[in-house]
């Protein structure tokens, strides 16, 4: 898959890729309360890379993301292994959620959790396994 | 104690920076933790020794009763010593010996991970984290082996360790679920304790044979030693470690620790007498008809190993001293000799001991304790390996079975560890000089501060006997079932048997060393033949076997038209459910009245019949694959009608990539052509409809049967209050049932990977 030459495509994914991402880390934020959750923010978010990708073309894309894929991958199951042990240092059995409340400044609460660390590790397995699935469909295309 | 045993995976993950820091100092740095390991858990033997053991426990998976608990008494307390204390000075040693390897962080890493695992088998209390932790010193000792990866050589070694191990701990893991089934409990102290007969049990003997498998492949007893002779393709502080400490003692560790608990019945006395005393003996045998130095002292572990399993199965009291005695002998003079007969491949640049000759002018510190070491091994008094020796004999010499057999391989192998000391310890430093690749210069003092510290210790546990009677042996012993009180070790027994045993082995250990070069060709001959009639060569049969039966189903199954694959599959599923489901449920279903209340709901529905019909039946691919599209899209649609807006927004995200991605792999496909014959095509409608029939008869069947109160009303109760999250779908996904969406993340990562290998790889292949 070539680049797009669609101008108006390519204004448009310009536009709409930084608000979906934005739309995704909200997704993710609130999923708890919400409908949303670090499956459906990953989708979103890698539906907006792949939008870029096919503005743009694969190199764009890549270069855009920075991180390889592949990496983005490792990091999620990364985190959602790491989310699992502090139930084991306070004590509890593994994979106990922990929820930490940390006060803010102007009156509000931080609530911060486990589940929250294992849904980024959601998310970021999510996106990292499609975009190494699409880049590399994408790319075997534009080789062969 | 939790944080004791799991600081080494800690501190593996760290490794890599404190190598990136400092390179030349990264082996000291590391060296602190097993030290400090040490030092912590010497700081429990006092009260070991008076009170015995101690159990403490944390809770990991309590709904699966899987507890990380530990249990400290003088068996694992022992074994723990030695593995921190030999692993403290094999990462000093390891720095000076890897010294500018590229790699060494990986080593670090992969030793601190072994060590850590090691630890976890002898302290766990537990069954099944022992066997969790039994399996990743398999995994680590893999890697270590095969450390050197681009030598095929290690590589294979490698695979083969895994292999055997594997395939033991497959029978182990088997063993021990009966053992924790008949007991009833996974808690070590509770089996040990525990008051049912084992070995009254009609499943004893199947129970027995699975534990042996486990243990025997671990700690290389005949006829699974081959493995381990071939483990030395790994760098030397590993062979060091793996040989003195942990890895093989993993196996005698096990044994001992079961053996009051099924020491009683006479098959597992005559087994392990058995299977020990032939292992003991080959291993000696084998010892001497080896020239490289590393090979050699393979071979005297494995007799070593044997010797340890033999007394673990005589069980007597003083098979139990014998047992600990040399087993803290073994490891020490094994540790040191080692780690010296890396230092002689490292400065020599050559590993057969019979191109060397008078180092010991250039080497002279290296000398002294080689002899130190040797001496021990061959059981010289007044060394701890000399008091290790005579209760061997001793304890042979009141052996409940095969009394006299056991005596001739003992007194065997005692000649062939002698002339296999001799061998170390004389050849190499002594006689004229030789010369070598490298010209050689004494060690560095990273490489000398294991060997010294560790043959000095054998000589002072041989001097001062009661440091390891009181520390060591009798708490062992108390743990093994026997009585400390009565543990009493001594150089000088008086002119008895034992005695006249070792004169005897040391006579012939004499004669044999002084023909030992001119042997040599007919030994090699010996040697040749049982590598073509020996146990590897079974190994190497099997895995053959394996391979062909591998290659013949994936040609069956796996042929690569992917109509087959879809039929074989759907055809399996409705078969067995479809089965289940009329066998289970009847065929009398009633069809509820559509719930569908509105006009829109009713077009939905069509909708989703019409674009199904175009995409079977329509030619163009793009076609099929946008219908589908509106198909999910208008379940998506059913989903927020019936007001779950979170599947809703899954479907439609789905959707979209799904229909992203079969565009992408569209375009790489030829143009489409008819290739089916009419009865093909035929066949796979019917193969649809079967699929289509059941999965309507299989949901009608689920919205009918209601045997359970559906739990979905607790989980909505308890979301708030228990999990702080008003979105139920999400609070299952990561808190409730978080450890299902753990391995569904697993899963989708492997496909990923997969995905990319395939099209990679394909990629690659094209280009060559």
């Amino acid at each position: 898959m070539n680049e797009s030459n669609t101008l108006i495509l390519r204004t448009a994914a310009l536009f709409l890729m930084p608000l979906q991402l934005l739309f995704s880390v909200f997704l993710l934020l609130r999923g708890h309360d919400e409908p949303g959750g670090g499956f459906i923010a990953g989708l979103v978010a890698s539906g907006a890379v792949v939008l870029f990708l096919f503005s743009y073309g694969v190199r764009e894309a890549r270069s855009l993301l920075r991180v390889d894929p592949r990496d983005l991958l490792a990091a999620g199951l990364l985190f959602g292994l790491a989310s699992v042990f502090p139930a084991l240092l306070v004590g509890d059995p593994l994979m106990t959620a922990q929820w930490w409340y940390l006060p803010m400044p102007g009156g509000g609460t931080l609530k911060l959790s486990t589940p929250l660390i294992f849904d980024i590790g959601v998310y970021l397995t999510v996106v990292g396994a499609i975009l190494t699935m699409v880049f590399a469909l994408s790319q075997a295309e534009s080789d062969a | 104690m939790l944080i004791a045993v799991l600081s080494g995976f800690l501190l593996a993950l760290i490794a890599p920076a404190v190598c990136a820091v400092s390179r030349e100092w990264a082996g000291w740095t590391l060296a602190l933790l097993p030290a400090a390991l040490f030092a912590w858990f010497a700081s429990y033997l006092p009260g070991v020794m008076a009170d015995g053991a101690q159990v403490i426990t944390y809770p990991w998976f309590p709904a699966l009763d899987i507890q990380l608990s530990f249990l400290i008494d003088g068996l694992s307390l022992m074994f723990a010593l030695l593995i921190s204390g030999i692993g403290t000075f094999i990462l000093i040693y390891a720095g000076g010996y890897l010294k500018g390897h590229p790699d060494i962080a990986r080593f670090y890493v992969v030793m601190l991970a072994f060590m850590a695992s090691m630890l976890g088998v002898v302290l766990s209390d537990n069954l099944i984290s022992l066997f969790v932790f039994w399996e990743l010193t398999s995994i680590t000792s893999y890697l270590l082996i095969g450390f050197d990866h681009e030598d095929m050589n290690a590589r294979r070694s490698a695979l083969q360790g895994l292999f055997v191990t594997a395939a033991g701990g497959l029978a182990l893991m088997a063993g021990l679920v009966m053992l924790g089934t008949i007991t009833g409990s996974y808690a070590l102290s509770d089996v040990l304790a525990s008051e049912t007969v084992l070995s009254e049990h009609p499943w004893f003997t199947p129970l027995l044979l699975c534990v042996l498998a486990g243990c025997f492949t671990k700690s290389a007893q005949v006829p699974f030693h081959f493995w381990l002779p071939n483990a030395m393709a790994a760098p030397t502080p590993v062979s060091a470690f793996l040989h003195s400490a942990t890895m093989v003692k993993a196996g005698v560790y096990l044994l001992a620790r079961l053996s009051p608990a099924m020491g009683d019945s006479e098959l597992w006395t005559l087994l392990l007498s058995l299977f020990g005393g032939m292992t003991m003996f080959l291993g000696a045998f084998m010892a001497i008809t080896h020239t490289g130095a590393k090979k050699l002292l393979a071979y005297s572990t494995i007799m070593a190993l044997g010797t340890l399993v033999m007394l673990i199965g005589i069980g007597t009291h003083y098979a139990m001293v014998a047992f600990a005695t040399f087993l803290i002998a073994h490891s020490l003079y094994k540790g040191a000799l080692f780690m010296i007969a890396g230092i002689l491949d490292h400065e020599t640049g050559t590993k057969d001991v019979s191109e060397m000759g008078g180092l010991a002018r250039l080497m002279p510190i290296t000398a002294i304790f080689t002899v130190v070491a040797a001496l021990s091994l061959a059981a010289v008094p007044p060394l701890l390996g000399f008091v290790g020796k005579e209760l061997m004999f001793e304890a042979v010499l009141g052996a409940p079975v095969l009394g006299g057999l056991l005596i001739v391989l003992a007194v065997g192998a005692g000649v062939g560890v002698m002339v296999a000391a001799g061998v170390i310890a004389i050849k190499p430093f002594f006689g004229e000089r030789r010369e070598t690749p490298k010209h050689p210069h004494e060690a560095p003092v990273s490489m000398l501060a294991g060997p010294v510290v560790l043959a000095s210790l054998s000589l002072l546990f041989g001097l001062a006997l009661f440091i390891p009677e009181q520390a060591l042996v009798g708490p062992v012993v108390t743990s093994l079932g026997g009585a400390a009180d009565k543990v009493h070790l001594s150089l000088w027994h008086g002119i008895n048997v034992p005695l006249m045993l070792s004169g005897l082995s040391l006579v012939i250990a004499l004669a044999i060393f002084a023909f030992w070069s001119r042997l040599q060709p007919s030994l090699a001959i010996l040697r040749e033949a049982g590598g073509r009639f020996g146990p590897e060569a079974g190994y190497f049969r099997i895995m053959e076997w394996l391979t062909r039966i591998a290659s013949w189903q994936t040609r069956v199954l796996q042929n690569g038209t992917m109509g087959n694959y879809l039929i074989t599959l759907v055809m399996t599923t409705v078969l067995i459910t479809g089965y289940t489901l009329l066998s289970q449920h009847g065929s009398t279903l009633r069809v509820p009245v559509p719930a569908l209340d509105s006009g829109f709901a009713w077009s939905i529905a069509l909708l989703m019949l019409v674009s199904a019909l175009f995409a079977s039946i329509t030619r163009s691919r793009l076609g099929a694959v946008a219908s589908m599209g509106v198909m999910g899209f208008s379940v998506a649609l059913i989903f927020i009608l019936f007001s779950a807006p979170d599947l809703g927004i899954t479907q439609i995200l789905v959707e979209t990539l799904t229909v992203i991605l079969l565009v992408l792999v569209l375009f790489r496909l030829p143009g489409f052509i008819r290739l089916s014959s009419p009865l093909e095509r035929g066949r796979d409608i019917v193969v649809a409809i079967f699929a289509g029939v059941l999965m309507t008869l299989l949901i009608l069947a689920a919205t009918d049967l209601q045997f359970f109160d559906p739990i979905s009303a607790e989980q909505v109760a308890r979301s708030a209050p228990d999990a702080h999250g008003r979105n139920i779908v999400n609070v299952i996904l990561v808190d409730f049932r978080a450890l299902d969406t753990l391995g569904e993340i697993f899963v989708l990562a492997l496909a990923a990977v997969g995905v990319y290998s395939m099209i990679n790889l394909r990629a690659e292949d094209q280009r060559s």
